[in-house]
């Protein structure tokens, strides 16, 4: 006899729920933690290495870098003067709840205010993996074009901010800023922006002024 | 591409709810359009990881959903396509993403009892 049996389950409910346990990690030692995504060579690490360096006076950072494969992006976070741990996903395209649990487990969490976590570098499958972090930020850059939200619609769904990186390229390029933002506006109504340049340093100010301010709003409550 | 270790999840699921069945026949699956899983990869997965189970040789269904977007402004419900992000009709970009970001396994269809005989 054959039967059937209702699951209506999410799939990644699995994922979920250890993504809710890093959050009480996170929130039993006071960190603040931000999810950074973004495609292939937008800036991610460079956005990271500013902020380090800028902000280590006044917060203790530690990073989590995920990658495919090598750990120069964690050398480079080091180098800044953050704490830091790579992951390597060993081929997988996205950091997932269990890979940011056990790397949280190698950090001396409440010796930190900030951590920042690294995801791999890809518009579409880290969407759709909860961290267990308290923001997540989209780091889009000027050079892949202004049609990403059009394009890679789900990863700009449910971002709490988004840095828009390599300004200084502008002059250079053929990219419509009203387009983009549009496409943004209707995917993430109201969402809040940080147009910059990590190479010239133009704009990152506003985007620190942002992050600094989420900590403490963070911290205080 | 991560759909070996969602092709796990996926398996996970199935076997927790299927405890005392003799086989799974048919697992259905619910698949928004935004929610970037491969229907042949997944597939292809299944195949192998489910071998030495009770679901091998099980047949999986996805009904795929398309991403529906409605406008705050007029209410108009469209599907999201391409580079057509705002309202069709009224032009609004006050909208909200109403379906099309699920992924879960709906249901299951499992064999009970003992095994019928084979005839020969």
């Amino acid at each position: 006899m054959t039967i059937r049996i209702p699951v209506v389950e999410k799939i990644l409910s699995a994922n979920d729920r250890i993504a809710n346990e890093n959050r009480a990690i996170l929130d039993g030692a006071h960190v603040f933690a931000i999810n950074i995504m973004a495609s292939p060579g937008a800036g991610k690490t460079s956005l990271i290495e500013q902020t380090v360096k800028r902000l280590a006076r006044q917060l203790r950072i530690g990073v989590i870098d995920g990658d495919i494969a090598t750990s120069l992006d964690a050398e480079r976070a080091s180098a800044a003067g953050a704490v830091s741990v790579q992951i390597n996903t060993g081929g997988d395209c996205h950091l997932d709840a269990v890979m940011v649990h056990s790397a949280l487990t190698r950090l001396a969490l409440d010796q930190l205010d900030l951590l920042i976590v690294e995801n791999v570098g890809n518009l579409i499958c880290p969407a759709n993996f909860q961290l267990g972090t308290h923001k997540s930020v989209l780091v889009a850059s000027v050079p892949e074009g202004d049609d990403k939200p059009y394009k890679y619609p789900g990863i700009y769904c449910g971002v709490d901010a988004l840095v828009i990186n390599k300004i200084d390229l502008l002059p250079y390029v053929t990219y419509d800023m009203d387009y983009f933002r549009r496409g943004v506006e209707i995917l993430s109504p109201g969402l809040i922006s940080f147009p910059l340049s990590c190479r010239t340093g133009e704009g990152v100010e506003a985007w620190l002024s942002w992050l600094v301010e989420s900590v403490k709003t963070y911290r205080s409550s | 591409m991560h759909e070996l270790s969602i092709t796990q999840g996926i398996l996970q699921l199935a076997l927790d709810r299927a405890e005392g069945a003799r086989r799974i026949t048919d697992v259905y699956l619910v698949v928004g359009q935004l929610s970037s899983v491969v229907d042949d990869s997944v597939q292809f997965y299944w195949d192998i990881v489910s071998a030495g189970t009770i679901a091998e040789k099980s047949r999986l269904h996805f009904h795929r959903i398309p991403a529906v977007m409605e406008c705050r402004s007029c209410h108009q419900q469209y599907n999201l396509d391409g580079d057509h992000l705002a309202c069709p009709v009224c032009g609004g970009s006050a909208v909200r993403l109403i379906a099309g970001d699920e992924f879960y396994l709906d249901c299951i269809d499992v064999e009970i009892g003992a095994a019928e005989q084979v005839q020969s």
